[in-house]
């Protein structure tokens, strides 16, 4: 069992992890398969304190050397499903499960909204994981919406375990089989009443009994449905606390600036938090 | 000792069913991380419920036939029986409270 569970490796989850292993708490971050942080794409950042002109990338390959230097673990993957369960967090990434006293929300701000249909026919056709649900639909014809940077394995895997496999994303996808027919499509829908029939992709019907919608990640509020969001954003008080006991939440997730100086800022006292907590139950 | 019966059958599922008045089924598999996830809420559920409701798995890889015919779409499902009729389903991984909500329904 991990001490905090910390759902993202930009600035905001690094600094925390630097700030409870500081205290001797073991974290372990979670970071995107991809490299979806829009940090990676800044060229060059003028406004952090004290070290300006470094781009994007080298600051987050600083922040990470740093954390991982602490002692903090990192696991990339997307997560699936977060619970709690008598004062312990459990997680999902992939197949696999990690456990954790406190969690730490800083996955950044969601982009995308879901597809038309997508919320109505989730679980009666469509899944956020391949491995999970790939084997019911052996033999069967699904869709696989490639939003993130490594839906193409999985469409791979869902091909070679007999699934048969239309892919649909809104641009070249890297990786996929070549045997799989790719559509190139941004305008989707999901079709069916009670369970799913097919998608309509840029007005085009693809007929399929599942549809796999693979984003980077699960937005918060579908990990955790009693979360507290004011005006799109996750709702916290100044320890970083957020309404659920034993989660926090830092940087960009819970509101404006969007800025690095503040999610680091934030993840720092979401990780002392953390680790008081830890603390004071431990007593 | 765990008070979760693992169906390896559909005689045994359907027995339990057909013998019991409230019986919840937790649709699973081994490759399913949200399954592993909430497996201890499960037997924490089977503990608290003895006596009072049968809690179960059906592994859909080993009986994949009874999770076709259930229509069972993604994985974790969990469904309620109630008098042999199936009362309620749930899809995705839920928390012990979520799920003790649809026994007590049931009960």
């Amino acid at each position: 069992m991990y001490d905090i569970l910390i759902l993202g490796s930009g600035p905001a989850g690094l600094s925390a992890a630097v700030a409870a292993q500081g205290r001797g708490k073991q974290c372990l971050v979670i970071s995107n398969s991809g490299s979806s942080n829009p940090l990676t794409r800044a060229p060059i950042i003028h406004n952090y304190l004290g070290l300006p002109g470094l781009s994007g990338q080298a600051m987050l390959d600083k922040f990470l050397d740093h954390a991982l230097s602490m002692g903090a673990e990192l696991r990339t993957g997307r997560i699936l499903t977060v619970m709690e369960l008598d004062g312990v967090f459990y997680l999902t990434v992939g197949s696999d499960v990690y456990e954790g006293k406190k969690l730490i929300l800083a996955g950044g701000v969601q982009r995308g909204q879901k597809y038309p249909g997508e919320a109505e026919l989730l679980g009666s056709g469509v899944s956020y994981c391949a491995t999970c649900d790939g084997m019911l639909y052996r033999k069967r014809p699904v869709v696989v919406v490639g939003r993130a940077k490594d839906a193409p394995l999985e469409a791979n895997y869902l091909s070679q375990i007999g699934c048969q496999v239309t892919y649909v994303s809104p641009t070249e996808p890297v990786g996929l089989d070549g045997h799989i027919p790719a559509v190139r499509a941004n305008r989707l829908e999901i079709l069916g009443e009670g369970s799913v029939t097919g998608v309509c992709a840029n007005g085009a019907v693809i007929p399929c009994d599942g549809v796999f919608v693979l984003r980077e990640s699960v937005a918060p509020n579908d990990l955790l449905p009693e979360l507290a969001i004011e005006e799109g954003y996750i709702k916290v008080d100044r320890q970083m606390r957020t309404n659920l006991p034993g989660v926090y939440a830092a940087g960009d997730c819970t509101g404006k600036p969007l800025q690095i100086a503040k999610a680091v800022g934030e993840g720092l006292i979401a990780g002392e938090a953390a680790a008081e907590a830890i603390e004071a139950e431990s007593k | 000792m765990s008070n979760v019966i693992h169906f390896n059958s559909r005689k045994e599922l359907e027995e339990a069913v057909d013998h019991n008045s409230v019986v919840l089924v937790d649709y699973w598999a081994t490759w399913c991380g949200p399954c592993k996830m909430i497996a201890p809420a499960i037997e924490k559920l089977a503990d608290a419920y003895a006596g009072k409701a049968v809690v179960g798995k059906v592994d859909v890889d080993q009986l994949s036939d009874l999770a076709q015919e259930a229509g069972i779409m993604s994985i974790p499902c969990i469904i309620v029986f109630k008098d042999g009729v199936e009362l309620n389903r749930v899809v995705g991984a839920r928390p012990y409270d979520a799920l003790a909500a649809l026994l007590d329904e049931a009960l």
